[in-house]
């Protein structure tokens, strides 16, 4: 008999008996038909917009910034129907401390950031170990449009239209090894182009990690531009990553390298403050920061001065797509 | 006689003093109505309503300093009116927390001051800003006699600790005290200057 014990860690279960996330999404969203059965033809109007924007996408771009041209995702989840919040708020309302703490700050500092030639090492326990120059990153896959809701840990909400592809196509590529069970993003830190590398806030350079599983769902995107056009400096140029599920500060921007481990790689914010910010850090209204409530969140560029703060959604409304990942995880515990 | 000290003088300056103290919150609510103050309104009318209280503070307890260290008498009937506009910014910071940031809602008032007791120190310096406003008029005065009422405008002094300590706590979750450290210096001067006076007094 096989006993198991603390220390063996979260064992996972024979990839046979898990339900692919595919089948589950497929379910639900075939229960989601019937139950709206009744309102099918009212329906129909927003049914054949979508089959519209299909070929093209219905955000207007900028034009600050090049073309980064996309087409729709098809991953299930990846398409919310919400406003996408101003272009002008979400490229000058940035938390990236390299440039100021003052989400006004990255706005102004950040056009020192120098991304070309940029290249993003990967390492570790893969078998195709190597540098990615953003070139060939670029053409790695398919470029998508998703539009994503992000929900920072200070209690205030965006909806970006993100253009990028899965990471999963990535770690394909470099094939992780058996024992690789966490990936972590290392990002930037040049003390020469970035003016607050070097604050006492955090330990430089900013890291970020997710376990494999969650690196490897079709959510978790790698992204190099939103409302159609290469990233802004402010919000992470070239290469950064978004994962939906988690608070903005785990999806770490201007990213140079990917190395896969076994451990559980320490992480910026972890690091700070363990009993504040844990390792999952998934969006969970239930479980509250220690210094505030997760209950509720302020939607920039939409919500009027005087409008109530809109209630926060589990997993920040992709609990259908990722709930999977963490059945049995006690979510108080890892939060 | 400095033509400042002059410009003090004229009965016109108290007016024209009261209405550069208004400037702020013209600005801010200017701002607010035509959507001038990016992306996070709510968010930058508390914190400016906060700065302005506390810059408000400053000016009001530099009054006495200064009337002593350059000998202008005239500066002394300015004092009450920019605690009065101390008091104004803080009403507006309270203002906005609780309809910006709660939309009055008390059960989520009550859970969220349990949540982030820095939210206590400033309600407490509320408090006494609210005692020190109330008897403000010369009345209040002569009816609590002067030498308790003096005792109850020190209290000031706790108002500008609470205040402090508040804007501490709310900027160490990024560990960002440049600003605190500024408000700290300039409080700890003006409050300096009474402390040596009093010693050398005694």
């Amino acid at each position: 008999m096989l006993i198991q014990s603390q220390k063996d860690g979260f064992v996972h279960p024979l990839a046979s008996e898990i339900t692919a996330p595919q089948v589950v999404a497929d379910r639900r969203a075939l229960l989601l038909q019937m139950a709206t059965g009744v309102a099918g033809l009212s329906m129909a109007s927003w049914a054949s917009r979508q089959a519209l924007a299909q070929s093209a996408s219905a955000i207007e771009k900028p034009g600050k910034l090049a073309t980064l041209l996309s087409t729709p995702s098809g991953v299930p989840g990846a398409m919310v129907i919400e406003k996408p919040t101003p272009y002008k708020d979400a490229s000058s309302y940035n938390n990236f401390y390299e440039f100021g703490t003052d989400k006004a700050d990255p706005a102004v500092n950040a056009h020192t950031l120098k991304t070309t030639p940029w290249t993003v090492e990967v390492e570790g326990l893969v078998k195709n170990p190597g540098k990615f120059a953003l070139e060939d990153l670029l053409k790695l896959s398919p470029m998508e449009e998703r539009i994503y809701r992000l929900r920072c840990v200070e209690g205030w909400s965006m909806v970006i239209p993100w253009v990028g592809y899965s990471l999963a196509q990535l770690i394909k590529r470099v094939a992780p090894l058996g024992s690789a069970k966490y990936v972590e993003f290392v990002t930037l830190a040049d003390p020469k182009t970035m003016p607050y590398v070097g604050s006492r806030i955090l330990d430089w350079p900013y890291t970020e990690a997710l376990r494999l599983d969650e690196a490897m769902h079709p959510l978790t995107l790698l992204s190099f531009g939103m409302y159609g056009e290469i990233l802004p400096k402010q919000n992470g140029a070239p290469v950064r990553l978004v994962v939906p599920w988690k608070y903005g500060f785990k999806s770490g921007k201007s990213i140079v390298k990917i190395r896969f481990t076994e451990k559980q790689p320490a992480t910026a914010w972890n690091k700070a403050a363990a009993n504040e910010y844990g390792f999952f850090s998934n969006v969970n209204p239930t479980v509250d920061h220690p210094r505030w409530s997760q209950a509720t969140e302020r939607r920039i560029g939409e919500d009027g001065l005087f409008a109530k703060k809109r209630k926060t959604l589990m997993f920040n409304g992709y609990e259908a797509q990722v709930g999977q990942l963490y059945a049995g995880m006690d979510l108080q515990k890892f939060f | 006689m400095h033509f400042l000290q002059k410009f003090l003088r004229l009965s016109s300056a108290k007016p024209l003093v009261l209405l550069f103290g208004l400037v702020p919150f013209a600005w801010l609510f200017w701002g607010a109505a035509t959507d001038a103050l990016g992306a996070n309104p709510a968010e930058f009318l508390s914190r400016a309503t906060g700065d302005w209280t506390l810059r408000f503070l400053c000016l009001t307890l530099a009054i006495t300093p200064l009337r002593q260290f350059l000998g202008w008498p005239e500066l002394a009937r300015f004092r009450r009116m920019l605690g009065l506009l101390t008091y104004f910014y803080v009403l507006l910071h309270l203002l906005c927390y609780s309809w910006l940031d709660m939309g009055f809602d008390w059960a989520d008032t009550v859970r969220d001051i349990t949540k982030r007791p820095f939210i206590w120190l400033g309600f407490g310096a509320f408090v006494l800003l609210t005692l020190l406003a109330a008897t403000s008029l010369n009345r209040a005065v002569r009816w609590l006699g002067s030498k308790r009422w003096q005792r109850l405008h020190q209290s000031v002094y706790v108002v500008a600790a609470l205040s402090l300590l508040h804007f501490f706590w709310m900027r160490a979750g990024k560990n960002n005290f440049t600003e605190v450290w500024v408000y700290a210096a300039v409080i700890a001067v003006l409050l300096g200057w009474r402390v040596r006076r009093f010693f050398a007094k005694t």
